[in-house]
């Protein structure tokens, strides 16, 4: 590959840094090396060892080997707050902010010795956001903020205790696309004001958007660096990859008229009386996939968790045609008779809604088919046959394990995910509900996830898919629906879509509320 | 903690930190401890000192396996104290009060205490699931309140008789006593030891192989995961107490039926309590209770024979404090160092597959 530009001197340069888990090679022998005054991205799938690396330059983890040079000295962080005296900082992906608390306390908050609590450090503060154009009232409470202005403070956060190299921790990951317009915006001004930013992403387009130079990881260590002019998106995910790409894309319509789910006026409060699922009208057919997207928090978990029965709906009502054509009114049902009648559930959070932890393989294919066969027989259960069926999941979803007898927190994130996957796939469900089925895995197991999600579309399944992923959304839906404050507001077709109108209609740009609903 | 290893080691650890923070606090207070502890081995061998521990020690399983079943589903049910005391004084009574044939007398009394212990745990757990009142609470408040209904129960008018000094319930008919098995001058152990084991491998089925102790222990172990699994939480709360309970009901049966006939005033308390140091030593597995239970016991009838050497007897609650703290710590301990090893023994077993299927 080729070697980036060689403008301006390096502000770090990483040699040889290698870090062993328990059972993982983090990172085995990375080079890297940052210039000043550019953005460089760090690019690789999740669980390649991005993350480490970075929390090791941000002073949160050792090295085992290895030297870390800042400004031509080698220095030994062993700690963030060594680190932030270097000149680095990093904004981490799940900010670290105060709800309670004003912009400027959170600012100020841990550094109060530099510009003390009052008048200096809010002009401060005002002189920066108005240098590198971060603006955002010191005053409000961080509460009232939207994503990208909480963002904005975690970078003023740093930007405040004097970093000049700043690492953004996956920083496009909760945002729309205008937003992540915007950011790139900001972010080219400040390199304008020699500011040094390392990047880290797995969103390619993105990358070669902003990024002067691109380093790609691939299982722990460095691929290579590459310009981003002079390579194409689908280059960079084989390096990433190191082989060819799986793609969401679905192939030709499997979509029947026979309405398997049929949700309607369901209406949920909450505790404050506020409603968080309001007059939600749904369908989805047999051999169709529906896609919802919508920004995190407009009420995409509540609708899942009230379809499942796991929370109770006020109002409204939810139908499922079974199998045998046999319509079952789930809206009174436990969520135990809802997963008989054949619903399969991906929860959005495997650790605390899809496995018991440290239990065995087989002991969780039992958990949420604890009264159906092959894995109990009446009151009792069947080791044998829960065994068995963990075996034909592991070899059928390829989980990557040595044996089933190993507890569920043994395996990694993606083999966890297979194995909910072929849990849920399994006792011929008619519908499956996924609730961002591919999040933190790595593209090998989403690969096998998105394939087996198709699978089940072309054998008539219903697919209820909630993603934060539009990529995967646009790919494998049939329908997406828009979700804004609880509501349905919009439909779009996934053959004609592209993610910015799709993040218009999630913010509620463009549709102004609800003109297709 | 699948390896034997994983499973021996901390209580072996506990074992010996608490016997050398004894050593320390005998050296502290004068005395030799070497001598106690020749004195603790050699007192099994006598007397009815082996068969006491395990009468004892069949007393503090039943218990134990009763705390353990909340533990499993993370409910903390501190009122196995008063449950197994009422089950026992309801027991004594119905025993007492009707004159049974053989056999069925028996069956009768058992159900009675289960049913009493079962019903005394309803209140909690219904107050748990209703209105969210955290089980620790009203179990220790039930436990006071329990002391009272005895006393109310047992009093002469009600169901009570004098009996020298002492108010107990009308005693229990020979034909529905429970025999015990003699060993001649080494003593007689309770029948109901049988009873006990018996409890220990229903326990032992119910958890790992029925429905039920899946649901128990999914609901243990994760909450959300077992509600989105179609668990019923509040459902496995009742039941878990309810059974909690019953078990709890039978503690005082080997007594009752075996030694004692009736039930009194000075009847045995505190049983409640060692059960859940027992099942905290035990960690909920059916074996180690069995082998908290008796540890219990022999620590117990310890302290009698230091009396004899002029040992202060207090040593003994050192020890059995200190052993509960540090199963508990080295349980951790040893726990997480096992789930380390296991990911880097999968972490390695999965390279040497790849790197062997590259090549």
């Amino acid at each position: 590959m080729t070697t980036a530009t060689d403008l301006g001197n390096p502000a770090v340069v990483l040699t040889g840094i290698t870090k062993r888990f328990p059972g993982v090679v983090a990172n085995d022998d990375i080079r890297l090396t940052v210039r000043a005054g550019e953005v460089h991205a760090l690019c690789g799938e999740n669980g390649a060892g991005k993350s480490t690396l970075m929390k090791i330059l941000y002073g949160m983890q050792q090295p085992d080997e290895g030297t870390i040079e800042v400004d031509g000295a080698e220095v030994r962080f062993r700690t963030p707050a060594d680190a932030i005296k270097a000149g680095i900082g990093m904004v981490h992906q799940h900010f670290m902010l105060a709800d309670n608390l004003t912009v400027q306390e959170n600012v100020v908050l841990g550094a109060e010795a530099l510009h003390g609590i009052g008048g200096r450090a809010r002009a401060r503060i005002q002189e920066l956001a108005g240098q590198t154009g971060l603006r955002v009232d010191p005053g409000v409470l961080v509460e009232q903020l939207g994503v990208a202005d909480r963002q904005r403070v975690e970078i003023l956060k740093v930007l405040y205790r004097g970093a000049r190299i700043i690492i953004l921790d996956e920083p496009t990951a909760v945002l729309v696309p205008q937003e992540v317009d915007e950011l790139f915006d900001t972010l080219r001004g400040m390199r304008e004001q020699g500011f040094t930013f390392l990047f880290i992403s797995h969103k390619l387009d993105e990358v070669r958007a902003i990024a002067d130079s691109i380093t790609v990881i691939r299982r722990g260590t460095t691929v290579g660096t590459v310009d981003p002019t002079s390579v194409t998106t689908r280059q960079l995910a084989e390096m990433m990859v190191g082989s060819e790409l799986p793609s969401p894309e679905t192939r030709e319509s499997t979509v029947t008229d026979r309405a398997v789910l049929t949700v309607a006026g369901l209406h949920l409060s909450d505790d404050t009386g506020r409603a968080v699922l309001d007059e939600i009208d749904l369908a989805v057919h047999a051999g169709e996939i529906v896609g919802i997207a919508g920004v995190e928090g407009n009420g995409q978990t509540e609708l899942v968790e009230a379809i499942m029965g796991i929370r109770k709906a006020d109002g409204g009502s939810v139908l499922l045609v079974g199998a045998d054509d046999a319509i079952v009114d789930l809206t009174k049902l436990s969520t135990l008779h809802r997963r008989e009648a054949g619903i399969g559930y991906i929860p959005e959070d495997r650790h605390r809604h899809g496995l018991l932890l440290t239990q065995s393989l087989w002991f969780n294919r039992i958990l949420g088919f604890q009264t159906r066969k092959p894995v109990v027989n009446g009151r009792w259960l069947d080791v044998e046959g829960a065994r068995k069926d963990t075996r034909r999941i592991v070899e059928q979803f390829d989980v990557r394990t040595p044996g089933i007898e190993v507890p569920a927190a043994a395996l990694s994130g993606g083999n966890q995910q297979k194995l909910i996957v072929g849990r849920e796939l399994s006792g011929d469900p008619v519908l499956v509900i996924a609730s961002h089925p591919t999040r933190g895995v790595d593209v090998g197991a989403q690969a096998l996830i998105w394939e087996q999600i198709k699978q089940a579309r072309a054998a008539g399944l219903a697919v209820l898919l909630v993603s934060a992923d539009l990529d995967e959304l646009i790919g494998l839906s049939d329908t997406i629906k828009v979700m804004l404050r609880g509501r349905l507001v919009a439909d779009a077709d996934p053959a004609t879509v592209t993610p910015e109108e799709l993040g218009s209609a999630m913010t509620g740009a463009s549709t102004g509320g609800e003109e297709e609903a | 903690m699948r390896s034997l290893r994983g499973k021996l080691l901390p209580p072996v650890v506990a074992i010996v930190f608490s016997a050398l923070l004894c050593s320390v606090a005998l050296i502290i207070s004068g005395s030799n401890p070497a001598k106690a502890l020749a004195v603790m081995v050699v007192q099994v061998g006598r007397d009815t000192t082996l068969v006491d521990i395990v009468n004892s020690a069949s007393v503090y399983y039943l218990v134990g396996i009763a705390v353990a079943i909340g533990f499993k589903m993370n409910l903390f049910n501190i009122g196995v104290e008063g449950q197994y005391r009422i089950g026992a004084a309801l027991a004594a009574i119905v025993g007492g009060q009707l004159n049974m044939p053989p056999v069925i007398g028996q069956i009768v009394i058992i159900l009675t205490a289960m049913v009493g212990g079962a019903a005394y745990a309803a209140l909690p757990a219904i107050l748990k699931v209703t209105r969210g009142v955290s089980e620790v609470i009203t179990t220790i408040m039930l436990n006071a309140i329990a002391g009272g209904i005895i006393a109310l129960l047992i009093k002469q008018g009600a169901f009570g008789v004098l009996n020298n000094n002492n108010i107990s319930t009308k005693p229990i008919p020979s034909s529905n006593w429970i025999p015990g098995i003699s060993f001649g001058s080494a003593g007689t152990v309770f029948g109901l030891v049988l009873l006990a084991i018996l409890v220990g491998v229903g326990y032992w089925v119910l958890l790992n192989r029925t429905r039920f102790g899946f649901e128990l222990q999914a609901s243990g172990e994760s909450p959300t995961a077992a509600t989105a699994g179609g668990v019923d939480a509040k459902r496995m709360i009742v039941i878990a107490m309810l059974v909690s309970g019953a078990i709890a009901g039978l503690t005082a049966l080997p007594e009752v039926l075996g030694r004692d006939h009736a039930y009194t005033l000075i009847s045995p308390q505190g049983y409640g309590f060692t059960g859940i140091a027992v099942a905290l030593l035990g960690r909920n597995n059916p074996g180690g209770i069995a082998f908290g239970a008796l540890l219990w016991a022999f620590l117990d009838q310890s302290a009698v024979s230091l009396d004899v050497i002029q040992v202060p007897r207090e040593i003994v609650t050192i020890m059995q404090g200190a052993i509960v703290l540090s199963v508990v710590v080295s349980y951790e301990v040893i726990r997480r160092l096992e789930l380390a090893a296991e990911q880097r023994r999968v972490g390695l077993q999965l390279a040497a597959a790849t790197t062997g299927s590259a090549s």
